[in-house]
């Protein structure tokens, strides 16, 4: 019985590994940050959130779109947490598109944001998902449960990892970045030279910091409910544990009288 | 029931006995919840309850799912984020039946390996193995059809490459895809009939496993010790077994409670763990996936598939890749008349352990291949691995059966029973 249970612990290891070799094959460096949401009683920073909006507002939203976010949700616990009347007004700093008046109108919060502007150009609400970044020092991918799935670090790494090297190739300008698969990517520099204000003072000018807000606030962007889900799993984990202890309890003593007799 | 003999419900009350002669239900249930279970079945036997749970999460999880998923090319996708944003638990739910599927696979091959190495699928449970096989294969393609509906790029290549399959078949091939797809590529129809079997292959799953338990509660469980429960008399068979109930439903309970707190820790902390990061970017028929990696629960078949590099013949080795791969099931599925030893435990087989051993190091080295991508070593390794699989089937099991010295084995399940505990004393209170 030993045997199987190393058995089970080993078939255990393994699938880590295998799900670990998914990344191995990526290239391009990602820097490990300590975002606040991460390690299990990790929270979204509600401020990060905040300056991350703004960042993405003002930054990336010129070309990228967040289409499967809807302004309301800004205003969720576990999110930003903007006030009813922030979310009204940040809505209404937007015109979508409504295909019943078949014309372009001022958006209410039930609406969603815009999408991107162009159809190459890809869409950021799930962008933190969809890279895995990295799988931990030995590819076993366990150290999610600490670090998160790194995604979030993907997105840190690729503001900052511009070298500043340029090439043309096809009529299209590339820029080297050390973290983008292949080396070069299309999207120019945005968070060169930017100059924003956050009302909480915080230093908007410095690259680093600029892309760990966004990187944050898109991390929330792909998983909106991660608060409630680490809620729902510490609830579980937490009495599902008292089940076994005193399931155990139970079979130890049901059982007693059957072993020795 | 045939087999064991023990008590049978007696209707007591005049409403009972009025129902008992109209439906015996009461009798069913009293008779499937008190049946005589071998008393010395080890925590491998905990499986069986695992899997059951399993398929009810995953049925209950799924019809919720389906209640607001919409199976279209242009909103699949869209429709299960509204399902991770909008719905209230929908997250929750999502991710439970995610993650459900790998749950449901760690407690299917922990039961395949039990079957294999406690001789269970040997006579008289040919059956029981048998349908224990159809039920796998049937869930190996309902977790491929579920993975397809979220119409992530994972989904989309998944289904294109693993369609692409059957095209493989020389004659037919190329027909057989195209009523598979609905056309000559994945698209809207192939999301349609995917959808409509994804939620009809889990209900043949229930009915099979209703034939797999009638079949071995007619039988009577294997035990560790591959030794049958006495049933000449009701006295001699309580020796060896004690009631289903309440004894194997708490310590079963037990076992799902551990395994339902790493499964909720698993759901609650790294649900994604177990997923593909590239499933949360909407398929793109244009845009090919630099790996396309199936789940990891194929990972050792489909390294087996891939392990076909040469043509033999007139066959091409990729039709060869597609034998293989429901070969390497098929012969497991043969393993009740491939293994010749009339010692049913593993136990008490010094060589056959050996080669158990390297068959479930196999199956790990296959899952590792599975997931490279094949260049370098892998497909030699998958090579030599696919051999073994073959082999351990083929030639090992019949021919240990026929040379091996086996080590004496127990009178009694009792005798078994009473060397592991009867021995020792009470512990104190």
């Amino acid at each position: 019985m030993k045997k199987f249970m190393n058995t089970a612990f080993s078939a255990l290891v393994a699938v880590s590994v295998a799900t670990g070799a998914f990344a191995a094959g990526g290239e391009g460096h990602i820097e490990d940050v300590d975002f606040s949401f991460e390690t299990p009683f990790g929270k979204f920073d509600q401020h990060q959130l905040q300056r991350g909006l703004i960042i993405y507002k003002d930054v990336c939203a010129a070309c990228h779109g967040l289409k499967f976010v809807a302004f309301r949700t800004l205003g969720d616990e576990g999110g930003p947490h903007l006030t009813a009347d922030q979310v009204k007004a940040f809505a209404a700093e937007h015109d979508v598109f409504d295909p019943e008046i078949d014309d372009f109108r001022t958006a209410k919060p039930s609406d969603k944001f815009p999408t991107s502007s162009e159809s190459h150009i890809p869409d950021l609400s799930l962008m933190a998902k969809a890279r895995a970044g990295f799988h931990g020092p030995y590819g076993l991918g366990i150290n999610q449960i600490t670090k998160g799935m790194g995604g979030a670090e993907y997105i840190a790494s690729i503001l900052t990892g511009y070298t500043g090297k340029e090439k043309e190739q096809a009529g299209q300008v590339f820029y080297e970045n050390t973290a983008f698969p292949g080396g070069w990517i299309a999207m120019a520099p945005p968070l060169a030279d930017q100059e924003l204000e956050f009302a909480d003072g915080h230093d908007g000018t410095d690259p680093h910091h600029l892309a760990e807000d966004v990187a944050a606030f898109l991390m929330w962007t792909a998983e909106p409910k991660m608060m409630a889900r680490q809620k729902l799993g510490f609830v579980s984990v937490g009495m599902l544990l008292l089940l076994s202890v005193l399931l155990y309890l139970t079979n130890k003593s049901l059982w007693r009288k059957v072993k020795y007799k | 029931m045939a087999g064991i003999p023990h008590d049978h419900y007696e209707p007591k009350t005049g409403f009972g006995k009025w129902l008992h002669t109209r439906l015996p239900v009461v009798s069913l249930v009293y008779d499937t919840l008190m049946i005589p279970t071998p008393k010395n079945l080890n925590w491998m036997w905990i499986w069986g309850i695992i899997l059951t749970f399993c398929l009810v999460l995953q049925i209950i999880t799924g019809v919720v799912l389906a209640m607001h998923y919409t199976p279209h090319v242009d909103l699949a996708f869209a429709s299960v984020e509204h399902i991770m944003r909008d719905v209230n638990g929908g997250w929750a739910i999502r991710y439970m039946h995610a993650n459900g599927a790998s749950l449901f696979f760690i407690a299917v091959y922990a039961h395949i390996f039990r079957g294999l190495y406690y001789g269970s699928y040997k006579a008289p449970r040919e059956i029981t193995w048998i349908v224990g096989m159809l039920i796998y294969l049937m869930m190996m393609a309902t977790g491929f059809l579920g993975y397809v509906l979220p119409w992530g790029q994972m989904s989309f290549w998944g289904a294109t490459v693993i369609t692409g399959l059957f095209g493989a078949i020389p004659g037919v091939g190329p027909i057989l895809q195209e009523w598979l797809l609905g056309g000559p590529a994945v698209d809207n129809a192939t999301l349609n009939r995917f959808f409509s079997l994804h939620y009809l292959l889990p209900f043949v799953i229930v009915g099979l496993v209703a034939v797999h338990i009638w079949a071995f509660h007619s039988t009577g469980n294997n035990n560790p010790s591959g030794v049958e429960v006495r049933r000449k008399s009701k006295a001699e068979a309580e020796k060896d077994t004690v009631p289903f109930w309440p004894y194997f439903v708490i310590k079963d309970l037990f076992a799902l409670a551990v395994i339902m707190t790493i499964f909720m820790a698993i759901v609650g902390y790294m649900p994604n763990y177990l997923g593909h990061p590239d499933n949360y970017i909407p398929a793109n028929p244009l845009s090919t996936p630099a790996h396309i990696v199936p789940e990891w629960y194929y990972l050792p078949f489909y390294a087996i598939l891939r392990a076909i590099t040469f043509d033999v013949l007139f066959l091409d080795a990729k039709f060869l890749g597609v034998l293989a791969m429901f070969g390497s099931i098929a012969v497991m599925a043969l393993a009740p008349w491939t293994d010749t030893s009339p010692v049913r435990s593993g136990r008490f087989r010094p060589k056959f352990k050996i080669a158990f051993w390297i068959l479930g190091l196999d199956f790990m080295v296959l899952m590792w291949c599975g997931a490279r991508p094949a260049e370098g070593l892998v497909p030699l390794i998958s090579l030599i691995g696919a051999i073994y699989w073959f082999a351990y089937f083929l030639v090992i099991l019949p021919v240990l059966g026929w040379t091996e010295k086996t080590k004496p084995v127990p009178e009694t399940i009792e005798a078994d029973f009473d060397a592991k505990y009867a021995s020792k004393s009470k512990p104190a209170k």
